[in-house]
Parts: C-alpha cells; sequence; structure tokens
C-alpha cells in the first residue's frame, strides 16, 4: 500500500547492517594493516563531511578545507606533546580553535562573490600551510611533530582501563566520531537550516528574496565544515602522533574532493563512501604514488562532467528512475502553475548561451 | 518567406509559447501586438536562435532554420535588433556597426555601402561615429541598434520594441526610417506594445496573449477591431 | 641606492613576466568567465616545450618560443574544447573542480614524463650590460622588451582587428554578440589559444632566469589570479597594472623580508585587498 514505510524499513534495516558490521570490524578483519586504512578512512571521511557541508548542501567551493585539517592535528600536537595537556581536554580544544579561525576566514571571505570566494578560501589554505612550514618555534616546521602522545588511557569501572596504543580501541574512537558526524550532519541537513542551505546553493539571488540571511548561513555552514576539520585533524593526530606540513598542503584538499565527489557530494552517504573507495584504491596502487593524479585528474573531470552527485547520486538517480517506471503513466495535462524559481533558473541558464 | 508552424517554446514547465502558427511575407512590414509576457520577445528569440524550440518548425523560404546556432541564423539573412538593444556599450558607434557586419566582414566594399546606407538612415551617427555608444542618448542608442542590424543586409529584420522609453516625437521619427528601411525592400517583423503607431506603418498584424496568437489580420481590421481598440489602443 | 635600482629592474622583469600570464588568465577568466584553474600548468608545459626544443633539439631561442607558443595554443583549445566547453551550463564550481583535475593531471604527467628534478634553462642572453649604472644581464631586458611588444601585438589584436573585437564584444554583452552573429565557440577557442600561446611565451622569457619543475606552475596560478583580482576581473590595462605592482612590490619585498616569505607577499596583498573591497580593486561589475 505504502512504498514508503516499506523502503523506511528496509532502510533502517540496512542501517542497522552496517552498524553491526563496523562494530565487529576488528574482529573480522585479521590485518592489522587492513583495519589501518579503515580507521584512516573513516578519519577523512569525517573531514569529508564537513566539506560536503559546505560544498555539497551550501554550494560553496571552499579550498582552505586542509587548512583547518592542520589547525585541528597541530593543535592536539602541540597541546598534547608540548604543554602536556590530555588528549581528551586537546582534542575539544582543537574543534574550538578549528571553528574560530573558520568564524574569522569566514567573516571576511564569506562576502566575496563564488569565484573570489575560492581563490580566497585557496590563499588562506596556503597561508595556514606556510605559517606550518614556516612558523619553526611552534610547529617544528618541516621537521615535524614527532611522538605526539596517543589518547590518554581511559579507566573502566571494573578496573582496569582502556589504552589506545591498542589499534582496536583507536577503531572504536574514530568510529564513534564518525558516527556522532553522520548523525549531526543527518540531523542539520533534514531541518530548516540545512534546507536553507540547499536554498543557498540552488539560487543566491532566490534565497535573499525570501528572506534568508545568506552570508549569516553561508557562515555557519562554512565554521561547522571547519569543525569537523579539526575534529579530523585532531585524531589523525592522536592516531598517526606524527605531523608533517604536508597534511595541511592545498593537496590534502584536492584529495578530499576527489574523494567527495566520487563519493556523491550533497548525499548523506557520500562522503563515507568517497573515503572508503578512493582511499582503499590509493592504499593498494601505493607504488603509484605521483601517478596517481595522471589516472585520478581526467577522473576528477568526468566525475565532475558525467556523475556530479558521485556514486550516491548516481545510486539515487537510478533508484528514482525505476520507481517512476514502475509508477502508472499520469495523463499529461496542461502545463501546472509555474513555480516561480523553476521560471527564473532557467530563464537565466538560458541567458548564458 | 519566413513560416512559423506550431512553434512551441518552454521554460521548464511553463510554455511560453504555445503551437504558434505564424507567416511573413516577401516585402511586407508585420506587426506583432500584444501585452508584456504575451510571448513576443520569446518568439523573435527563437527566430533568431537563442532559445530553443520544444516543439513546431520556422522555416525561412522552404528551408528550416529552427535549431540552428544565432550565428548560422544570421548568416541566413535574418537580423535582430532586442529588446534592450543589446549594443557594446563602451565600443565605438562606428565599431558597434562594423561588428554588425561580422558576417560579412569579407565583403569590404558591401560593409562600406552598408555603413553609408545606414548614416544616411541616421546622419547623426556619422557625426558621433567615435564615441561610445553607451554615451548616447536612448533614442540615438535605439538608431544604433537598428543600424547594427542592417548592417548584416537583412533580408529579414526583426524589431523588438524599438519604441520602449523614448519620447513620443524620437518614436514618431523611428517609425517613418523603420517604414523607409520597409520601402527599400527589407521584410520587417515588428514586436510592438505601442500599437497605435506600429499598426500605421504595418502591412499586416498579429496579436499575441498569453504565448498563443489570438487574431491576425491587415493592419486596417486590426486597428479598427473594437476589442483591440480597448486593449491596446484605449481609445 | 643602486641596490633598489636593481630590483626595480627585478621587479619590472618579474612584472613582465607575470604580465603575460595575467593577461591570458584575465581575458579566459574575466572575459569569459572560466575559471581556468590549470592556465598556471599550461605555462609550465610550455616551459618545457622551450626547454627541450632548445636542448634537445637544438633551435634558436626565438624560434623555440614561436613553437612553443603554438604548441600551447593548440594545448588550449583542446582543454577548452574537452573539459571546459562541456561544462558551461553547469555551475561554475564544476568548472573550477575540473580545472583543478586538468591541474593534477598535467602536473602528475610532467613529473611521470620529465621528473621532478629542477632543470636549468640553458641563458642565451647571459651578456652583462650596464644601464645607469646597474649591471643586469641581457636577459632581463628581453624579457622586459619581449613582453612589451607581445602586449602591444595583443592590444593591436583586440582593438583594431574585427575578429580580435569579437572578444571584448562577447564579454560587453553576450547577446548581443550573438545576434551579430559571432560564434561563441569561436570565441572560446581562440581566447584560450591566446592566452596558452601567451603564457608559454612568458615560460619561455621566463626559463632562463629561473628553474623548470612541474609543481612551477601552481605558485604562478595563484598570484596571477591574485593580480586579475587587483586589477579588476576582465579588465586588460588592470592585468598589466597589477602584474608589474606584484612583480615590483615581490622585488622590493625581498630587500627587506627573508626570500622564502616573498611569495606570501602575493596572498597577504590578497586577502587584504579583499577584505577591505570585496569587488577587487578596480572592479567594473561586482562579479
Amino acid at each position: 500500500m505504502t512504498p514508503s514505510i516499506n523502503s523506511l524499513r528496509s532502510g533502517k534495516a540496512i542501517y542497522l547492517a552496517l552498524g553491526l558490521l563496523a562494530l565487529a570490524l576488528p574482529y573480522i578483519i585479521t590485518s592489522k594493516y587492513l583495519l589501518h586504512v579503515v580507521i584512516m578512512c573513516y578519519m577523512y571521511a569525517i573531514a569529508i563531511y564537513g566539506l560536503n557541508l559546505i560544498l555539497g548542501y551550501t554550494g560553496q567551493l571552499s579550498l582552505a578545507h586542509a587548512g583547518f585539517y592542520g589547525i585541528g592535528a597541530y593543535t592536539v600536537g602541540i597541546l598534547t606533546l608540548k604543554l602536556h595537556w590530555s588528549f581528551w581536554l586537546a582534542l575539544p580544544a582543537a574543534c574550538i580553535l578549528a571553528s574560530l579561525a573558520g568564524i574569522l576566514v569566514g567573516l571576511i571571505s564569506l562576502r566575496l562573490k563564488s569565484h573570489y570566494f575560492t581563490i580566497f578560501s585557496l590563499c588562506v589554505g596556503l597561508i595556514l600551510f606556510l605559517t606550518i612550514e614556516h612558523w619553526d618555534s611552534l610547529t617544528e616546521g618541516v621537521r615535524g611533530l614527532i611522538g605526539v602522545p596517543p589518547p590518554n588511557p581511559i579507566p573502566l569501572p571494573g578496573g582496569g582501563s582502556i589504552v589506545f596504543t591498542d589499534l582496536n580501541a583507536q577503531y572504536y574512537l574514530v568510529l564513534l566520531c564518525l558516527v556522532f558526524t553522520i548523525f549531526v550532519m543527518n540531523r542539520i541537513i533534514n531541518s530548516m537550516v540545512g534546507r536553507t542551505f540547499m536554498a543557498i546553493r540552488n539560487s543566491e539571488e532566490l534565497a535573499s528574496t525570501i528572506g534568508i540571511n545568506v552570508f549569516t548561513s553561508k557562515l555557519l555552514s562554512f565554521v561547522i565544515s571547519a569543525f569537523f576539520a579539526g575534529l579530523a585533524g585532531a585524531l589523525f593526530a592522536g592516531y598517526i602522533r606524527f605531523l608533517g606540513p604536508p597534511m595541511s598542503h592545498p593537496n590534502m584538499t584536492f584529495e578530499f574532493l576527489l574523494m567527495l565527489l566520487i563519493g556523491g557530494q550533497g548525499t548523506l552517504a557520500g562522503p563515507l563512501v568517497g573515503a572508503l573507495l578512493v582511499n582503499t584504491v590509493t592504499e593498494s596502487l601505493q607504488f603509484m604514488q605521483s601517478y596517481r593524479y595522471v589516472v585520478f585528474g581526467p577522473f576528477l573531470i568526468l566525475v565532475v562532467m558525467f556523475f556530479p552527485r558521485g556514486i550516491t547520486g548516481g545510486y539515487y538517480s537510478l533508484k528514482n528512475r525505476i520507481r517512476l517506471k514502475k509508477q502508472p503513466r499520469a495523463a499529461h495535462k496542461e502545463a501546472p502553475p509555474v513555480l516561480a524559481a523553476d521560471h527564473a533558473k532557467t530563464k537565466s541558464e538560458e541567458l548564458r548561451g | 518567406m519566413l513560416e512559423l508552424e506550431n512553434l512551441s517554446v518552454s521554460f521548464g514547465s511553463f510554455m511560453a509559447l504555445r503551437s504558434v502558427s505564424m507567416e511573413v511575407r516577401q516585402g511586407e512590414l508585420l506587426v506583432l501586438l500584444g501585452a508584456n509576457g504575451a510571448g513576443k520577445t520569446t518568439l523573435l528569440k527563437t527566430i533568431s536562435g537563442l532559445l530553443r524550440p520544444s516543439g513546431g518548425v520556422i522555416t525561412l523560404q522552404g528551408k528550416k532554420i529552427s535549431g540552428l546556432s544565432p550565428s548560422q541564423i544570421v548568416r541566413h539573412g535574418i537580423s535582430q535588433c532586442a529588446e534592450g538593444r543589446r549594443l557594446f556599450a563602451q565600443m565605438s558607434v562606428y565599431k558597434n556597426l562594423l561588428l554588425g557586419a561580422y558576417t560579412c566582414r569579407k565583403d569590404k566594399k558591401g560593409v562600406e555601402k552598408s555603413l553609408a546606407y545606414v548614416y544616411s538612415l541616421y546622419p547623426i551617427l556619422k557625426e558621433k561615429e567615435n564615441d561610445p555608444a553607451g554615451s548616447l542618448s536612448g533614442g540615438q542608442q535605439q538608431m544604433v541598434a537598428i543600424g547594427r542590424a542592417l548592417m548584416a543586409r537583412p533580408g529579414v529584420l526583426l524589431l523588438d520594441e524599438p519604441s520602449m522609453g523614448l519620447a513620443p516625437l524620437v518614436v514618431q521619427q523611428m517609425f517613418d526610417t523603420i517604414e523607409a528601411i520597409n520601402r527599400e525592400g527589407t521584410t520587417i517583423l515588428l514586436a510592438e506594445q505601442n500599437a497605435y503607431t506600429a499598426l500605421k506603418i504595418a502591412h499586416r498584424a498579429y496579436v499575441m496573449e498569453s504565448g498563443a496568437v489570438v487574431m491576425s489580420g491587415s493592419s486596417q481590421d486590426i486597428a479598427g477591431n473594437e476589442q483591440i481598440r480597448q486593449a491596446y489602443i484605449g481609445a | 641606492m643602486e641596490l633598489y635600482f636593481q630590483q626595480l629592474l627585478n621587479g619590472l622583469t618579474l612584472g613582465s613576466i607575470y604580465c603575460l600570464v595575467a593577461l591570458g588568465l584575465t581575458l579566459i577568466y574575466g572575459i569569459m568567465h572560466i575559471p581556468n584553474f590549470a592556465h598556471g600548468h599550461l605555462y609550465m608545459v610550455g616551459a618545457y616545450c622551450v626547454l627541450f626544443l632548445c636542448t634537445l633539439y637544438g633551435l634558436n631561442y626565438w624560434m623555440a618560443i614561436l613553437i612553443s607558443m603554438v604548441i600551447l595554443a593548440v594545448i588550449g583549445i583542446i582543454m577548452e574544447r574537452l573539459v571546459f566547453h562541456p561544462l558551461r551550463d553547469s555551475p561554475p564550481t564544476n568548472s573550477f573542480i575540473a580545472a583543478v583535475g586538468a591541474l593534477l593531471f598535467l602536473e602528475a604527467g610532467a613529473t611521470v614524463l620529465w621528473g621532478a628534478d629542477y632543470r636549468r634553462m640553458p641563458e642565451v642572453f647571459d651578456k652583462v650590460v650596464n644601464i645607469f649604472g646597474i649591471m643586469a644581464t641581457q636577459q632581463r631586458l628581453v624579457v622586459i622588451f619581449s613582453a612589451l611588444a607581445l602586449m602591444g601585438a595583443l592590444y593591436l589584436f583586440m582593438k583594431k582587428t574585427l575578429i580580435g573585437s569579437t572578444i571584448e564584444a562577447m564579454s560587453q554583452d553576450r547577446e548581443g554578440a550573438f545576434l551579430v552573429g559571432i560564434d561563441a565557440n569561436m570565441v572560446s577557442m581562440m581566447t584560450f589559444g591566446v592566452a596558452s600561446a601567451l603564457a608559454a611565451a612568458a615560460a619561455g622569457l621566463a626559463g632562463p632566469l629561473f628553474l623548470v619543475f612541474p609543481s612551477m606552475g601552481g605558485l604562478l596560478i595563484i598570484k596571477a589570479f591574485v593580480i586579475i583580482v587587483l586589477g579588476g576581473m576582465g579588465s586588460i590595462p588592470g592585468a598589466v597594472a597589477g602584474a608589474y605592482i606584484l612583480g615590483l612590490a615581490e622585488s622590493l619585498g625581498a630587500t627587506v623580508f627573508p626570500a622564502e616569505y616573498k611569495d606570501l607577499v602575493a596572498f597577504i596583498l590578497l586577502v587584504i585587498i579583499l577584505s577591505i573591497r570585496p569587488t577587487g580593486l578596480f572592479a567594473k561589475e561586482g562579479r
């Protein structure tokens, strides 16, 4: 009767199954290396969820992302290694610092028109990278921070503690943060705030005419994206425990971008799918390190040209098309009253020649 | 000469032109009447290739031209002076006119002749030759726009609301020139809201409403029609 | 005092190179509104072209530059057709992303084909001349005067020829350009061809002065963007002014700040200017 209830049930069932799989993974996979790859995928995914929010949902291409990722990582690195803070204090500090940086950068840059904004964001990303690379007294520059302590052990009620030199413990920590990220993203997307972002993505002009404060909304989206980049970076610091400037280079942003686009921007599953797929392929093709982009470069172009919504988006359109085919054909009636948004958007598309 | 058969144009789900059929005969001055939003501009833009039809056919002397690119349409001899003039504002009047002859630029002598013709129609443009087109008055800009369209030596000239925003005296001069151009042999399709003056110089007219043709006939018949008088002339 | 004149000359030299690259970019980006982020990497390919034509094929310096200009024009047109033309109706972020893809491809390709080492282009005009008491290699003068010559040629092309005028016409009124029969595809290809050729010339002129390596395009493109944002998108005089301002600022800045920070000048300049005037210094329209 109502196909939607069934699909909802099957949807929930799939999520449950995936969740159980994720929980059981360390006991299913025996190879430590493989588990490490998965952990990295989760970590990247967290950062990419941030990018997905500002690009996929709000339509602003920010190329400063790796900079915030670096801020998150180095904050934890410096606080725990040099100032001997507890990781559990350094982590929120990193997220807050990244968010503050996001506010600062956003305040200046989001007033700019889209093209200027992207270039500006790239410059910011580059400045952040150069700062990390050259501020030797703070970041140890090109030498990097070596031996960042892992998250402090958490004492358990029945005696003993969770020690984070154990790979499994790291895995669950990162998984927990990933689940948190996805949960938050899901709530944002399905809220009024999320719809505001999407309205801006569709047309800033139209959004402002219906009363949306475009600047404030963009700023919110940008800051949240910086927050999650910072979170990912913080986890990176506690896990890899060695930080070098290259992690905050715009090239890292391009990697995030690639993963996001292949996974599917503007979707909830996209970032995770993209991170899992691309990172796994990259890892298995280790020998191809510098030649990767000879393939990935054109790949990015093809994806953006033919599959702008990535794998996840493609999956949804396929599902849609199948669903429409199953429905009985509605008789072609008089054209319904035109939506101003529709008309205006296509009119401007036409004029762009 | 120029025929539209069941031409439809849609923007998404909005039908801007609904199955419009029309005929422009060789040598005539045809007026397209209608209020804002009636579809006149959409019609002219589609003929010029700026918009794609979603249905129907446009033929020029029997040959199908719907679906061709704008530059190809110009090469087929259909030139438009569009709504809002669309001049190259920072370029000189001379350059604007010269660019009007872009499709026949190889024929230097022909271009000179066209230029001379345009200057004979609008002597003031010769004076203002080197001034940026955007610095001219509204009426003068309209002259540049029409002149530029003429430089392509079109067999069919499309004019979209040339009188818009112009003072009444200027409007009269404008229509006199348009009539003169027609008498020289150029077929003209003129879209206008200013029904009274337009009908005086036209041979035939079509009236459009909400994307469809609602009436057609000789200009006297249309001008004499009671409904038209009330709706568009207010007499 | 002499030091400052020396740096002035260096600044003019640097500015000339930036100018040729920025001109190309302002044509493509400011006028055609195509964000070709890979423009700097076209410059890089141009550098390698000139390098190989000189060293492997032993061609005369000027011939090498001319042939490279032609090769790059072709490559630029191919890029326009394959990458940007299909994306013309998509949101601009897609074009930006595609440009990033092209950039990554070009850099990786260059690394694979030619290795990541820094190469030297043989210096042809290495005689030192004495102008007003400053010692300078001829090469710097060659760069400055060649750049001026190319700028002059570009000006003549765009203002005095009808075909060249179509580029400006298209940027002043797109629909008007269509109405007079100008073909958007032709203009697009021509703009890319001209811009890429200019980049090749810049690379050839700069080659003997600086090193050639696969990632040389990355910093340059950002500086080029800074320049056109400073000078106003789509403004040719603005691009020229901005280029020389940046060149001089970097050169004179090098006397004050340590060398590694030289590159920061461009970015900091951008950040400051856009913070104060979000539309750029000499903005024509608020794009």
